[in-house]
């Protein structure tokens, strides 16, 4: 226990402080750009970033993942602002971390087996879209400076670190936005700054209750906003776990993730935040500065509160133009550009199952949307992949006027028409074996395709004989328990 | 339940609990098997602290982080190789015939528990490679180890020399009656003479206990010495030790839960760290 413990947390103090400064610094213009996309003022972003940091840091699944306010959420809770106002967001947000604490203690997490890779894959990529068409509004309608500025930002954001010394050691996004300020306040260029968009922190988060009628309206009001802002939470949390799991080869708790993404979501939404969940991008900059237990992930959240809140007059008067540098910064590292060299080298239902999320998603704006449709399309590759495992042969006894069918293979819905279209029906026979003895039916549609076949025959007048049926059909029953005994799938696969 | 199993590092005092582990294997004519464990948590985590992220960023610094682990990995590895090997040559020169080596990768304790139902006993050394020069420091996993394993440990001193004589701290409670039986029935110290010391009051129902567990073992075939000092445990244990000569302590360990022990501190942790002869700790 105290051993966990100082694993899980001083382990690696020098890393995990420097890495939750350099994130902290990145979280400032995130949480404040997805403030934006959500319509809410920049407070409501910075709040929640810091109680969804510091909460998580504690109860979370995954030690060095950062959570915050996020893209993905913040386009989910476009609309529901936009009509209800910010204090049905906050009862969503309430609602959105009941429903993921369910969701951990029903073991929902372990249903991310059935996302492919693929499907992963377009969700950071339609990820990556999504937050650099949400800059898009800055740039548009704005002078030749936005542009200049935006120019040289992400001009100092890439190059900076080449800097001999200074370069590896100050972060490049911080010394983009404090030049870009300097810059906008040394010439006195009227260009849109933070403070145009919004109250920002003048004090610490204080607790407040929503201020929504607790009436069943209320609950049909936020209820969809909720559900669809826990599953793109828990997609986008345990989707970045494993990319943390992956890059510091340790394991991760995803159910226990899921049920700290809902208490750091509870908790953000009694403070006067959004709801959050894990970011790829700075989870990835992150474990990049050395950062890899839960004190990164405190330090983070702790040390943006302070800055935003003691320095709430120098923020405001960081240009757009700055953060829209940064924010580019973060969709072009989250895009996964292995994905597009891949295309070539992969097959076409994977490529197609990785488009179709992407489209869908920069279409409804709504990740969940898109992982259904590239689960779902995912899963009908499969069956039809599968499908293709079924041969059937035959023999001619020409002395007794018989056929012997041979069917080897699985049967199932997507199969079952070859099934049905392997048997020569003209053929006049006096009586066919059917040998099924190595087969697999795996559903009714297969033994409806079976008791057609047997009839059509027995309407051609020939006898029909079935072998080996009772072997073949046993996987039509839901449960084997296999995991009981690990016999049992022998038994189910030898014949 | 049947191998001696010694835990070798890179630290100073891995030569005696290789001396002392080829010991016990030849009284208990029990396998020897040396251990080493590869635990990655100690390797240091170096940050790029730019905080961009860039093209292909994430694949970059998954084959960055995987080429330096795997560097590390293999050095280790080697280095681990090379210490169970000197360890063998050790264990062989001093007379076990066939000291098996084992390379595990993960966190001490959890291997140690992963192996505990092959495990005898467990012999460790008193600090780690990360300890140190101080005298009087304790290992940073040692505690962990001994709370963990459900088996007998015996914590080497920097220098180990055969024991000729055993003293059994004795307190009359379960646990020690059980120590009594175990020792009774093991062939690990066959012939020498064993002091029970008691640091109680002298009552005729302390004397009582005493004389039964002496019982236990003069019935097989041990030659026990029977005494009661009062006082601070440690110091007269110490005491009584040194006077008599005696060269090995066999105790029970950590009787007590984690908070106590917070508050009150430890007999284990104290004797441990005074002790300059092997200790073996009785679960």
């Amino acid at each position: 226990m105290l051993q966990s413990i100082n694993q899980n947390w001083f382990s690696n103090i020098r890393g995990d402080v420097l890495s939750g400064l350099v994130v902290a610094l990145a979280l400032i213009p995130e949480a404040i750009a997805f403030s934006i996309i959500a319509g809410v003022d920049p407070r409501v972003g910075l709040y929640a970033s810091f109680c969804i940091a510091v909460v998580i840091a504690f109860v979370g699944g995954r030690p060095g993942m950062i959570s915050a306010a996020t893209g993905a959420m913040a386009l989910l809770m476009v609309t529901l602002v936009r009509e209800h106002g910010l204090q049905y967001l906050l009862a969503a947000t309430l609602l959105c971390g009941l429903l993921q604490i369910g969701a951990g203690y029903l073991r929902l997490g372990s249903l991310m087996r059935f996302v492919s890779r693929s499907v992963v894959t377009g969700f950071v990529n339609a990820l990556a879209i999504l937050i650099f068409m949400a800059q898009l509004p800055e740039l548009t309608d704005v002078t030749w400076h936005v542009y200049a500025m935006t120019a040289a930002g992400l001009g100092i954001i890439y190059l900076f670190p080449y800097v001999p010394k200074l370069g590896k050691v100050l972060p490049s996004p911080l010394v983009c936005i404090l030049s870009m300020t300097a810059v906008a306040m040394y010439f006195g260029l009227d260009i849109r700054t933070v403070a145009d968009m919004g109250d920002l922190p003048d004090t610490l988060p204080v607790f407040l209750w929503p201020e929504v009628p607790l009436t069943f309206e209320t609950l049909a009001i936020i209820f969809p906003y909720s559900a669809a802002l826990a599953v793109v939470g828990l997609l986008e949390s345990l989707m970045t776990a494993t990319i943390v799991d992956d890059l510091t080869d340790t394991g991760s708790d995803k159910n226990r993730e899921c049920k700290g993404q809902g208490v750091s979501n509870i908790v953000s939404g009694l403070f006067g935040g959004m709801a959050g969940c894990a970011m790829i991008g700075q989870s990835v900059i992150n474990v990049k500065s050395g950062g890899r237990t839960r004190l990164s992930t405190l330090i983070a959240g702790v040390v943006l509160l302070l800055m935003v809140v003691f320095l709430s007059d120098w923020v405001g008067q960081i240009p757009m133009a700055a953060l829209v540098a940064v924010m580019i910064m973060v969709s072009i590292g989250t895009f996964s550009w292995d994905s597009l060299r891949n295309l070539k080298r992969y097959p076409l239902s994977t490529n197609i199952v990785m488009v179709v999320t992407v489209v869908v998603v920069v279409f409804t704006h709504n990740l969940a949307y898109g992982v259904l449709a590239g689960v779902l399309l995912a899963a009908m590759f499969f069956a039809n992949k599968v499908g293709h495992y079924l041969h059937i042969g035959s023999e001619l006894d020409a002395a007794c006027n018989q056929r012997t069918y041979r069917v080897v293979g699985q049967v199932f819905f997507s199969s079952s028409d070859k099934f049905t279209g392997a048997f020569d029906f003209k053929e006049a026979l006096g009586k066919v074996t059917i040998d099924l003895s190595r087969a697999h039916f795996w559903d009714i549609t297969a033994v409806a395709a079976l008791d057609k076949v047997v009839i059509k025959f027995r309407r051609e007048g020939t006898e029909v004989e079935v072998l080996g049926l009772n072997e073949a059909s046993a996987t039509i029953v839901d449960r084997f328990g296999v995991h009981d005994k690990p016999e049992a799938i022998d038994k189910l696969m030898s014949h | 339940m049947t191998h001696v199993m010694a835990c070798i590092d890179g630290s100073p005092q891995a030569a005696a609990v290789c001396d002392c582990s080829a010991w016990a294997s030849k009284r208990l004519d029990a396998p020897l098997t040396l251990l080493h464990v590869l635990d990655r948590q100690q390797y240091p985590v170096s940050g790029d602290l730019s905080g961009i992220i860039g093209l292909g960023s994430r694949e970059f610094l998954l084959q960055e982080l995987a080429t330096l682990d795997e560097k590390r990995a293999k050095l280790a590895l080697e280095e681990g190789r090379m210490m169970l090997d000197s360890a063998r040559q050790r264990a062989i020169s001093a007379g076990v015939a066939q000291p098996e080596c084992r390379q595990r990768h993960g966190d001490l304790v959890e291997s140690l528990r992963d192996l505990q139902d092959e495990t005898r006993l467990l012999v460790i050394g008193r600090q780690g490679e990360d300890s140190g020069d101080a005298i009087q420091h304790i290992g940073s996993q040692l505690e962990n180890v001994i709370r963990t394993m459900q088996r007998p440990i015996l914590v080497a001193p920097a220098d180990f020399s055969a024991p000729q004589s055993v003293m059994l701290a004795f307190d009359g409670s379960a646990t020690s009656r059980k120590g009594v039986e175990m020792l009774a029935g093991s062939p690990l110290f066959k012939g020498m003479p064993i002091h029970l010391v008691m640091v109680a009051a002298d009552t005729a129902d302390n004397q009582a206990q005493l004389e039964n567990a002496r019982g236990v073992l003069t019935a097989a075939g041990f030659n026990v010495e029977i005494a009661i000092r009062a006082g601070e445990v440690e110091p007269t244990l110490h005491a009584y030790q040194a006077e008599h000569g005696i060269d090995l302590l066999v105790m029970g360990a950590y009787g007590h839960s984690r908070i106590r022990q917070f508050f009150v501190g430890s007999t284990t942790t104290n004797m441990i760290r005074t002790t300059s002869t092997p200790l073996l700790l009785l679960r």
